[in-house]
């Protein structure tokens, strides 16, 4: 087997076909490969949730890249996960009108309720929680994003609401 | 007044889809420029406007454009036009609703302005976290190739767009242009030295304008009625409206598209509805997170580019934030220095060890461990990370102006922490 083909199969045994042609239709208006390298790691991480070494590695290999390189690409990012996370992400708005806002006591209400601090994911594996800069809704503060959803002008009540009952979605 | 940016947006209205936008007159400024108006003819237009960048920086739009080469003068290949959507300015909340509820106004602004540029392709460069805004945009990008306002012979006159909207992996440097440059390349966001500038030598090495979403949203309006009647809306010196927002222990904090020149107190107190009860105003940073502290003493000042920055600060986004009398300005600055330090991209010594270092010092004054000479080490700090020059960019000095107007308006709240070995306004928790 020649080397190209056995990187080739190396690739095609982590990556799948859908996030190869989805990598391939990012490649198609970037004129040198290494320049998908965000993409790329944000696609497989929308499949997967994280980017796992082996993820990292095949991707570099699918674009050209050292595996060194694209983890410093991979690391520089706040939104690109190289540890598991929860099946949301809640991101925790810490900026200044949040501040303002008194969002650190909501902070230690979210974390007393979950049993988590920034970096950690609940034991049923349900929420991340991470801080998150500015997330332009300041004259809603204090704010927060759990996965897709913006939820606003957050007080403790609201925290124990969304946390305690299964349903997310919509409320802001 | 009369509204421009926001006139298709109203609280509680939907979302501006394409047919409403042209029923509103949109799409007019293309179509005038592409019957008859030379790219050139279209840069006059925004040169004559005065029409300054609203990213934050204020520079003068037409003026940045001229530096791209043309015709002749350029060699073979792609030009690029950026808009720069990557809000993360603390603080800073108005192009999220420029975005989210009227896309095509931003989409017509950029093909306008590729077409003075002659730019054949253009990216939405916006933070990953405006899912709502992203996907309005991609759902405007299509009713446009539909209907011929993007793609190969656009309204049938020759010119090539097409646009592309890129979500960031997030990072706070990624709003420095050159950063964002690097971004689109899919490499680390580490702001380029310059020159060269990105008006010659940006993405992949060639031509490269990269503008902030309200500036582009304006450009339909300035092609579509000329350049005299923006100059008339403001009503200081500076030309255009502007958004402008409040945040902070206000009633109503919001944002409002008002005159270029509005005076301060008024956007405070009828806007936003002055402070919340029992509260009073102390200071407020006019621009975001990275513009220094005005006090009241400044209320009755133009919100206009060099009136602020006479008055020792900087227009910066327009967004203001309010510091209260029952805030703790120390914890306020601690809070952005915090930011800014884990937002620092780590390319230079000053700024990925200076701004930990402040940090530091401001957490052992806030927490009651501070000592007299503290005050010294940040003074050392503001005139060593603050002065350009010795860092790679701005975000250094950036992060040196609100503590160093925080120590020139609030110095006996440091010295009081320091004395009193706690924070004064104990009432917040982790402060």
């Amino acid at each position: 087997m020649s080397n190209a083909k056995m990187i080739q199969s190396d690739i095609s045994s982590v990556l799948t076909l859908q996030e190869m042609a989805e990598i391939d239709h990012e490649l198609e208006h970037i004129p040198y490969k290494s320049g998908a390298a965000i993409d790329a790691l944000k696609i497989v991480q929308d499949g997967r949730g994280w980017v796992s070494d082996e993820s990292l590695q095949a991707i570099a290999k699918y674009l050209d890249m050292s595996a060194e390189e694209l983890e410093g690409v991979a690391t520089f990012y706040n939104l690109i996960y190289r540890r598991p996370v929860g099946e949301k992400v809640i991101l925790f708005c810490d900026s200044v009108s949040c501040w303002i806002s008194g969002c650190d006591s909501i902070k230690q209400t979210i974390s007393d309720t979950l049993g988590v601090d920034y970096g950690e994911t609940t034991e049923d594996n349900r929420y991340t929680l991470l801080p998150v800069p500015c997330l332009g809704a300041c004259d809603r503060a204090p704010v927060m994003m759990v996965g897709d959803d913006l939820v606003t002008h957050l007080d403790d009540h609201k925290i124990s609401e969304i946390f305690t009952s299964s349903k997310l979605g919509g409320q802001s | 007044m009369e509204k421009v940016l926001t006139r298709n947006i109203e609280p509680g209205k939907a979302p501006t889809d394409l047919a409403a936008y042209e029923a509103n007159g949109g799409y007019q400024g293309l179509r005038k420029a592409m019957s008859g108006m030379s790219p050139l003819d279209c840069r006059e237009v925004v040169s004559e406007s005065n029409l300054r960048g609203r990213g934050g920086a204020g520079f003068p739009t037409g003026m940045k454009w001229s530096f791209v080469p043309m015709g002749d003068k350029c060699t073979p290949g792609h030009k690029y036009l950026v808009c720069n959507a990557d809000e993360m300015e603390p603080g800073a909340f108005k192009d999220r609703l420029l975005m989210e509820y009227d896309p095509h106004q931003l989409i017509e602004g950029m093909i306008l302005s590729a077409y003075c540029i002659d730019a054949d392709l253009s990216y939405i460069f916006i933070r990953g976290e405006y899912v709502v805004a992203i996907e309005r945009l991609r759902e405007a990008l299509k009713e446009c190739y539909a209907k011929g306002y993007l793609g190969d012979n656009i309204l049938g006159s020759g010119f090539k767009l097409d646009m592309y909207v890129h979500p960031s992996a997030g990072r706070y440097i990624c709003g420095e242009e050159t950063a964002l440059i690097n971004a689109l390349e899919g490499k680390r966001a580490n702001p380029r030295a310059k020159p060269p500038f990105p008006q010659v030598s940006g993405l992949w090495g060639r031509p490269t304008i990269v503008n902030n979403v309200e500036t582009l949203c304006n450009i339909p309006h300035i092609i579509d009625r000329g350049a005299d009647w923006f100059k008339s809306l403001g009503v200081g010196e500076d030309a255009g409206t502007k958004m402008f927002g409040v945040s902070g222990r206000v009633k109503n904090p919001g944002c409002w598209e008002l005159p270029m020149g509005t005076p301060i107190r008024e956007i405070i107190e009828n806007y936003a509805g002055g402070m919340q009860d029992g509260l009073k105003l102390r200071g407020f940073l006019p621009g975001g997170g990275s513009t220094d502290f005005l006090t009241q003493d400044h209320l009755d000042l133009a919100m206009d580019y060099n009136v602020i920055g006479k008055a020792g600060s900087r227009m910066g986004t327009g967004t203001m934030i309010i510091l209260d009398d029952q805030t703790c300005p120390v914890g306020m600055v601690l809070n952005l220095i915090r930011f800014f330090a884990h937002e620092s991209c780590g390319f230079c010594t000053p700024c990925r060890d200076g701004l930990p270092w402040t940090r530091q010092v401001l957490e052992d004054i806030e927490q009651g461990r501070g000592k007299t000479e503290d005050l010294d080490t940040l003074e050392y700090q503001i005139n060593y990370i603050g002065a350009m020059g010795n860092t790679h960019c701005a975000l250094a000095p950036g992060a040196m102006e609100p503590l160093q107007s925080a120590l020139k308006y609030f110095r006996d709240d440091f010295e009081r922490h320091i004395s009193g070995g706690c924070c004064p306004y104990h009432s917040r928790k982790g402060a």
